[in-house]
């Protein structure tokens, strides 16, 4: 009978993969569909990547390692690497212990205005992050209101520099941190704490030897994310860096700076690695490793802490939202103030900047944003439905280079597609279409994840009953998965119209006289020490994201910030 | 309305994941299905009964075989083109959609006219017992009311034959028996021919007309419910159904209807049920069939080692010799209450015993 079988299987695989390439043939859309979305995704993820390792090894036409050579050879031309990975590592560990803190305060605790504290962990998300870095300096900088108001300038925090970043970038950071543990402390089956209650255990006993060890998982995850977004963090440096360099902003500076583009290809292939690595190690190592209960329901908050822990863990939440609130407030305020550091009377006069002088960028900003969020969701969605529901060649590569725009850098991108569109055919810097283009290859990974997600939720047995009623596959599709994955949709679009509203690292490249983002135009106000200008712009932004985002949210019903967070900004 | 359902030397085989080899689903399935009658695939989990439904559905290609509906070919028929309809184990609702959607879907596709599918639609509501409910999303119904508004909608686009997919196993047991006696009225009402998967035996009795017992891809016997229990072909059949005492004998001679078989308990005259001398049997006897007398009373003397008690019946172990004999009493208020350690006489009537062929090792 064994052997039988063996026969008979052989036959049936090589049946089922003909009849898996016949059945694709058979739809000339979908086949049509997946030659388009492959091309695409080659021409602008894989081919400005390419570009990017030619400049690095290739000079007078002849392959070379020498610029990789001169960048590393001496130890102070290993600074920015070193101090990159440095900051990435304490970003990561100071970032995962705010955000295991505040899940833990809500999941365990029972802490008191749990909701206001989960805005106040995911609020970081839709500022743009270098708002923070301009609150630091407008409290702790040269001119800042604690230095010099307060201290008269007796005391230095040496705010620029590696210990500005900590403080700034954990901020920005941690609520990719808090999302990723709240959801691995709620996926945690509640009867295995409570066995371990009833078998005898201490409640630290019960953390020490369940909650702790089941959290793992999440914690490395969160550990190698964080790490990732710090060092392809750009507008934070590039205000507070100081003389702490670092890659992403060397790699921005020998391109725009110094016209090195060899040196600036290859500090960002420098700056490659480590995000690369780190992005594989989560996604198909640790990501792989998850400890979810049987139901696959989320469980409630518990209490599972005495008084005084409780207590502790409220004091200290209120602590950092003390920090956090501080420092947005101290950008409020400053977008008020005629003069940072010298006249601080009340005025209007920058807001009516904003909308008279920066009008054109805001202008700029929506219009680029808006056209490329809803091909962005789309796109998102029919690559998300082929990987999930479809089967055919090459399908795994193509999930993978949709993700792959998470894991590389801004940076890198940006040089990218500088150095992959400005030749003809495909002569597209300084045109709007080339910022159009990288908001939606950087995002469509936002789309296609959320899509994956919601179209795994749906049992089978819905779809199967459609068609055993009678509808056929793209009925099946329009009235049932359709309508299921809606909320999935337009989750996916809020996010993406954040990060293309909030980005900075790759679009710094591809600005230009004609179009230019308020992202680009904050940052030069800062650079020329123009605060409260940029203290107002920078709100005016954070109002349209939330303006936009809760008529999203009017219009659906509940954006599901959880399906936000897990991938690097700017 | 309907028609038969019949499935010819159906294969299924699943290709494993990586490296675990394949699996023979369903190996060389033969059945008939008899117009307005009402079968069920019965057997424990991993015997093939899903897979031989979703292939009569549409949902698996069968690897070799054929399944016919009436006259007609259907074996690579789309799914969506077969009209079987189908009840889902989870009931498949759709959750966007209120329950007078979700019943009328199906005419829907079929462009019936707006007025009819009204009509249809509330006289099957009617018909279910959910007058009232149409404008109700499945999240705002009870397990029980899913479940018919599952059975409307596959009952309402008037299929030839009807599917269901072990539909009661979430619901709690008091409605199980008070859905599958609904089921089986609805369905003899209107006729329709019907395949039901389940493993569980009681409803598999109540509800069928034919019982199909499957076992690791196979059929191990086809037959109505007394059929099945009273006279097993197989060993597996046999302890699968019921509860049943099995003692290893062998048949010393044959007397016309009667065999002689000879037990470790010593010579029985059990029905012959074409056995003949020197084949290796198993000798059935059910639990009910054995009464339990004062000592020195009856076939054999034994010894009472447990007893459980269930309200309507007691369940007694009783040793004898070195078997462990399991025996039903019913009644219990009007009987004697036995505890561990009393001496017994087994009573029982040898019209009652069953045999069953056993495979000896070679």
């Amino acid at each position: 009978m064994g052997r039988e079988a063996g026969l008979d299987s052989a036959r049936e695989v090589s049946w089922r993969q003909m009849d898996g390439l016949r059945r694709i043939l058979r739809e000339p859309v979908l086949a049509a569909a997946i030659g388009v979305i492959v091309a695409s995704l080659f021409l602008f993820v894989i081919y400005p990547l390419v570009r990017v390792f030619q400049m690095s090894v290739v000079e007078d036409g002849r392959f070379t390692l020498h610029v990789y050579r001169d960048l590393l050879s001496k130890a102070f031309e290993r600074r920015p690497l070193y101090n990159s990975l440095l900051l990435g590592v304490l970003v990561a560990l100071a970032g995962t212990a705010v955000g295991y803190l505040f899940a833990f305060a809500i999941a365990r605790a029972d802490v008191p205005w749990k909701r206001f504290f989960r805005v106040i962990a995911t609020f970081p998300i839709i500022s743009p992050p270098f708002v923070l870095s301009l609150a630091a300096i407008l409290m702790l900088g040269r001119k800042g209101f604690i230095t010099r108001m307060l201290f008269q300038g007796q005391w230095d925090p040496h705010i620029y520099g590696l210990r500005g970043l900590v403080l700034v970038e954990t901020i920005a950071f941690f609520p990719t941190a808090f999302l990723i543990m709240l959801g691995v402390l709620q996926a945690i089956d509640p009867a295995l704490e409570e066995s371990s209650l009833n078998l005898g255990a201490t409640r630290w006993q019960v953390f020490r030897t369940v909650t702790l060890p089941l959290s793992v998982p999440g914690l490395a995850s969160s550990l190698l994310v964080l790490f990732v977004e710090s060092l392809a963090d750009f507008g934070n440096p590039i205000i507070l860096s100081g003389n702490f360099p670092v890659l992403s902003v060397q790699a921005y500076l020998h391109i725009t700076g110094m016209v090195d583009f060899s040196g600036g290809a290859a500090l960002a292939v420098i700056l490659l690695f480590p995000t690369l690595t780190a992005f594989l190690l989560q996604k198909y190592w640790v990501g792989r490793k998850s400890y979810v209960t049987v139901t696959g329901k989320p469980s409630p908050a518990r209490l599972s802490v005495d008084p005084m822990t409780r207590r502790l863990l409220l004091g200290l939440c209120l602590a950092m939202t003390g920090v956090i609130l501080l420092l947005y407030g101290t950008v409020v305020f400053g977008s008020f103030v005629t003069l940072w550091g010298a006249n601080y009377t009340l005025t209007l006069t920058h807001y009516v900047s904003v909308f008279h002088i920066g009008g054109r960028y805001l202008r700029d900003t929506l219009i680029l944003a808006s056209v490329a969020t809803p091909v962005t969701g789309i796109l998102g969605m029919i690559i998300a439905f082929l990987v999930v529901r479809k089967q055919f060649v090459g399908k795994g590569l193509m999930d993978l280079t949709s993700m792959l725009t998470f894991a590389v850098p801004g940076t890198v991108v940006g040089i990218g597609y500088i150095l992959a569109f400005n030749e003809p055919p495909l002569l597209l810097t300084g045109t709007a279409a080339i910022i159009v283009l990288l908001f939606i290859f950087r995002n469509v990974p936002v789309g296609s994840r959320a899509g994956v997600a919601a179209l795994q939720q749906i049992d089978k047995a819905i779809e199967e009953a459609a068609t055993n009623l009678g509808a056929g596959s793209g009925r099946t599709f329009v009235t049932i998965t359709l309508p299921l994955i809606t909320p999935a949709f337009f989750s996916g679009l809020a996010y993406s119209f954040v990060r293309c509203m909030t980005a900075i690292s790759a679009v710094i490249f591809v600005v230009s006289g004609k179009w230019n983002l308020i992202t680009v135009a904050i940052l030069g106000l800062v650079e020329n020490a123009d605060l409260s200008q940029a203290a107002a712009f920078s709100l005016v932004l954070i109002a349209i994201v939330l303006v936009v985002l809760g008529l999203i949210q009017v219009g659906v019903g509940r954006v599901a910030t959880s399906q936000m967070g897990y991938e690097p900004s700017g | 309305m309907g028609a038969a359902v019949r499935l010819a030397g159906l294969r299924k085989v699943f290709e494993g994941r990586s490296g675990s080899g394949t699996v023979v689903a369903v190996d060389g399935v033969s059945l008939e299905v008899e117009d307005g009658s009402l079968v069920t695939l019965l057997g424990p989990s991993g015997c093939g009964k899903t897979t031989v439904l979703r292939m009569i559905a549409g949902f698996e290609t069968p690897t070799g075989g054929e399944v016919y509906i009436g006259d007609e070919r259907i074996t690579t028929v789309p799914p969506n083109k077969r009209r079987t309809s189908m009840v889902f184990q989870g009931y498949g609702l759709f959750p966007h959609m209120q329950v007078y959607d979700n019943i009328g879907y199906g005419l829907r596709i079929r462009k019936v006219p707006a007025a009819e599918i009204r009509d249809r639609v509330f006289s099957m509501l009617e018909l279910v017992g959910l007058k009232g409910t149409e404008a109700r999303l499945p999240s705002q119904l009870s397990g029980g009311q899913q479940q018919r508004v599952a059975l409307a909608r596959a009952l309402i686009t008037e299929p030839r034959v009807l599917l269901f997919d072990e539909p009661l196993s979430n619901l709690d047991a008091k409605l199980r028996v008070q859905m599958r006696q609904e089921i089986r009225r609805l369905q003899q009402r209107l006729r329709i021919t019907s395949v039901y998967v389940t493993h569980d035996q009681d409803e598999a009795m109540t509800l069928s007309d034919q019982i199909v017992v499957m076992h690791q891809g196979r059929v191990e016997q086809v037959g109505t419910a007394p059929e099945i229990y009273n006279r097993p072909r197989t060993l597996f059949v046999a302890d699968f159904i019921g509860k049943g005492n099995f003692l290893a004998g062998t048949v010393r001679a044959v007397d016309g209807d009667r065999a002689e078989v000879e037990i470790a308990e010593g010579g029985v005259r059990a029905p012959a049920e074409g056995f003949r001398a020197g084949e290796s049997v198993w000798l059935l006897l059910r639990p009910e069939a054995i009464g339990l007398g004062p000592a020195g009373t009856g076939r054999w003397q034994g010894r009472v080692a447990a007893a459980t008690y269930l309200g309507s019946e007691i369940f007694y172990e009783v040793t004898v010799g070195t078997q462990n004999l399991l025996v039903k009493v019913g009644h219990p208020h009007g009987a004697i209450a036995l505890t561990q350690g009393d001496p017994v006489g087994v009573i029982f009537d040898e019209g009652s015993l069953h045999l069953v062929r056993r495979e000896v090792a070679a």
